[in-house]
């Protein structure tokens, strides 16, 4: 084919190969990718001569660094844990009144807190904590199992209908679906449910209508809500006149509510989150009352 | 397509045909009450549409005997067409995917548009769908110019192209259904794999057989880079894709290996189809077409040798590097990373080669689009060469792993280099193909380019910015010694990021649909002055193997 020819532009000659004309010139490798390349490879013979590198067979070569990933990652985690061993078994073993009163722990636990909650409690409970539509907020006054660090903990540990041995336990009956109470029945539990709050709703429901409702609360649901209906932390049965409602107290939800009936579920995060962990999470709930 | 074909080559092709529909017909039976069974009808229509195809376009008559002086490119004008469909299609399926991290409410409850399936619709579409019909039309066509002979026969490619696009058929109708094996560019199931191993054996014996009966003295180095592609992906494929299926009525599967084992496995491959299809492939086609366009020898052969073997070699020991600080042992991942980067040189010395191949010709690539979008792919091509090396690093790999950093890496080797040479190729190529003077409309072309590369752009800045952000955030610890922020909150973070992402997706999106009308109407052009095609040298002799 073509023979070597002089290419204008570089001076260089080509190769003499030609494929459907495309030619070669027959510039020499530069410089600068011989050193590089050179380079490069000595960085790669630094690094094996002094990390782990090569298989031999049933070893390897272990590099004069003497480095290993889960010696170093073992050792780390030790040392994370020792440099935060102090104050984390102050929270731990500490109850929960001193440690908030000790400004210096409760910085650390809103610090730290704040990141549990939102890893962990957040994705149903809010990033702030105030709930929503088949989540209770936690930053209100209306506790289900009870608001102190005590109660709380323990939810924390076992859970609500969770998989927990001791967890708590409840379950509001389907009245409706179930055929314990009529459609009117219900009507009527709601116009009184509606009544109960502070102020009531006026639903222009008719006096006979909150009072026939009121009997049917008297019948079916005061075992667990209360004469009163403030509720019964015992139970885990929510507070009916503090006009906080977890699934919403519109007619329309209400009524869902009574005729299908009500098992919310929140897991337990014994085994899952360290003693500590629960104390600070608990810790950290309580302070969200604060603001 | 059918007017092609010797007597002989519509037999061998019914047969075939034939068989494949016993076959679907078998999977749809014996998979009723599986997805398989589905696939089992789509390898029964397909094939029987083809069937029909082939009988009603047979008229007895033999084809022309003067087609044997000409190169077959038939095959590789059906490839650009179902390259750009699956272009289209595969960006538009990654828009939707990036929005939905920014509005996730647009899977609409429905399964199959739920992220973890159109996330591999998206890759496999554009990876195998628009890369691989790319890579398989220029591969034939730049074999049969550089070897000055035609392809052996008429059956083998149709038989690749055809089947290679059942293969991504199955491959993305399956991920819909929830069909996938769930290694990250290799979710088809074994009898799709099976299948294109197949396929994929055709391919390599088209390309033997016309090099073997090349009438050039050398085999021109485009050709080195197509075949380490075809064959390097073959044994990647099947390795990786080693597995039991539960029954042979069910797609599901089993791999063969477990544990770090698989991991390993499964990142040899992942990393080596990186190197192999996307970046071997794709260097075959800029060997080729940017000296072509550009008129220019190439700088140097010399350079040419020490990046080939440098590549082929390094690349094999990389895959490593995607296991960094896991269980895989400490002396594999010091070996994944001191390839990686030594790998850079020759990665480098390549972008050079093709940048230098333009000394001279600057001139154009400054008035010339087409020129451009391979001038860019090149430099492209560099900067994504290097970002991967410098994340093989073990201490850069812990801020960058499992961010958008990874992301926004994988796209400006994608979109800026894969995407960009394809696109320049094509427009050089479509009116080589279908012999018109010019492509339709070179201020279409400017266009494109245009939005190719601000989308580009727009995609790696925002994907920095996220990944740099997201790694920033999941390390850092306040004074007590715990984390400072929660998963959440760098969710929050990415939010902007994400909306600019899918942005820039957009515009390279629309690009690619004003690439595909531009190609469109230079096919349906009337004809012009029929140059004579693209100068080729003539084809040498005639196809021995290509009797009756």
């Amino acid at each position: 084919m073509a023979l070597e020819e002089r290419d204008p532009v570089t001076g260089r000659m080509t190769t003499g190969h030609e494929w459907n004309g495309i030619k070669e010139l027959d510039t020499p490798v530069p410089k600068v990718v011989i050193f590089f390349l050179s380079l490069a490879s000595l960085i790669a013979v630094i690094y094996w001569v002094l990390l782990p590198a090569w298989p031999l067979g049933t070893t390897y070569t272990k590099g004069i660094l003497g480095v290993d990933q889960r010696a170093t990652v073992k050792q780390r985690l030790e040392d994370a844990q020792a440099e935060r061993s102090a104050w984390m078994q102050q929270i731990e073993q500490g109850d929960a009144e001193s440690i908030r009163a000790d400004p210096n722990l409760m910085r650390i636990v809103r610090e730290s807190g704040r990141t549990l909650f939102g890893d962990n409690c957040a994705v149903c409970h809010g990033i702030e904590g105030t709930g929503g539509k088949g989540y209770p907020s936690l930053t209100d006054e209306a506790w289900l199992w009870g608001g102190d660090a005590e109660s709380i903990a323990e939810t924390l540990r076992v859970g609500i209908n969770a998989a927990h041995d001791e967890t708590r336990a409840s379950q509001m009956l389907a009245f409706g679906k179930d055929e314990l109470l009529t459609r009117s029945e219900i009507g009527d539990l709601v116009s009184y449910v509606r009544s109960l709050g502070k102020p009531g709703v006026d639903d222009r429901s008719s006096a006979e209508e909150i009072a026939r409702g009121e009997e049917a609360f008297i019948e079916n649901c005061a075992s667990c809500h209360g004469d009163s209906a403030e509720g019964d932390i015992e139970q885990g049965a929510p507070n009916l006149t503090d006009n906080e409602w977890i699934y919403g107290g519109d007619r329309r939800t209400l009524h869902t509510t009574i005729y299908s009936g009500r098992q919310g579920q929140m897991p337990s995060w014994q085994g899952r989150l360290s003693d500590a962990e629960r104390q600070i999470l608990t810790l950290y709930i309580l302070s969200l009352q604060e603001k | 397509m059918v007017s092609q074909l010797t007597p002989g080559e519509r037999i061998a092709a019914l047969i075939t045909l034939i068989l494949l529909a016993v076959i679907g017909l078998f999977m749809a039976a014996a998979g009723r009450a599986d997805p398989l069974g589905a696939h089992g009808f789509v390898v029964l229509l397909s094939s029987t549409g083809l069937i029909f195809l082939l009988l009603s376009k047979s008229n007895g008559t033999p084809p022309d005997p003067a087609r044997l002086l000409q190169y077959y490119d038939d095959p590789t004008k059906l490839g650009i067409i179902l390259s750009m469909i699956w272009a289209v299609f595969g960006l538009f399926i990654g828009v939707w995917v990036a929005s939905l991290l920014a509005w996730p409410d647009l899977t609409f409850d429905a399964a199959w548009a739920s992220f973890g399936r159109l996330r591999p619709v998206h890759t496999t579409s554009v990876i195998f769908g628009f890369g691989g019909n790319a890579l398989i039309a220029t591969s034939l066509h730049v074999l049969q110019r550089t070897s000055r002979a035609r392809l052996p026969e008429q059956f083998s490619p149709w038989f690749v192209l055809l089947g290679y696009n059942l293969f991504c058929i199955l491959a993305v109708s399956g991920y819909f259904l929830g069909v996938t094996q769930s290694k990250e560019y290799a979710e088809a199931e074994w009898y799709a794999d099976i299948w294109l191993v197949i396929v994929w054996v055709v391919y390599f014996g088209i390309y033997i057989r016309t090099l073997a009966r090349r009438q050039e003295p050398h085999i021109y180095v485009a050709n080195w880079y197509y075949m380490a592609f075809i064959l390097v992906v073959a044994m990647l494929h099947i390795v990786n894709n080693l597995a039991i299926p539960v029954s042979m009525g069910h797609a599901k599967s089993y791999s063969a290996f477990s544990g770090v084992q698989d991991a390993m496995t499964q990142w040899w491959y992942g990393h080596n189809a990186v190197a192999f299809f996307l970046t071997a492939g794709f260097l075959g086609m800029m060997y080729y077409y940017l000296p072509k366009r550009a008129e220019r020898p190439i700088f140097s052969y010399r350079l040419s040798i020490i990046s080939f073997w440098g590549i082929t070699f390094m690349y094999m020991w990389a895959g490593s590097h995607h296991l960094h600080y896991t269980a895989l042992p400490h002396w594999v991942q010091t070996l994944g990373m001191s390839f990686s980067i030594v790998l850079l040189v020759p990665s480098w010395a390549s972008a050079g080669n093709a940048l230098a191949t333009l000394n001279g010709a600057w001139h154009r690539v400054r008035d010339d689009a087409t020129l451009r979008f391979m001038m860019v792919a090149a430099v492209f091509y560099g900067l994504t060469t290097f970002e991967g090396s410098f994340m093989a690093i073990r201490p850069v790999n812990s801020l960058s792993h499992y961010t958008d950093w990874t992301i926004g890496h994988v796209h400006a080797g994608a979109l800026g280099w894969v995407a960009m040479i394809t696109f320049g190729t094509f427009y050089c190529l479509v009116p080589w193909m279908w012999k018109q003077e010019r492509i339709y409309s070179p201020k279409l072309v400017e266009w494109h380019f245009w939005l190719a590369l601000s989308g580009t752009i727009v995609y790696v800045f925002a994907m920095w910015n996220s990944g740099i952000i997201q790694g920033l955030m999941w390390r850092t610890y306040n004074e007590s010694g715990t984390l400072t922020y929660s998963f959440l909150e760098s969710l929050v973070a990415m939010e902007p990021y994400y909306i600019a992402r899918a942005f820039g997706g957009f515009l390279f999106l629309a690009g690619a649909v004003v690439g595909s009308y531009n190609i469109w109407m230079t096919i349906r052009m009337a004809r012009g002055v029929p140059a004579t095609p693209m100068d080729d040298l003539p084809v040498s002799r005639l196809a021995p193997e290509a009797g009756e």
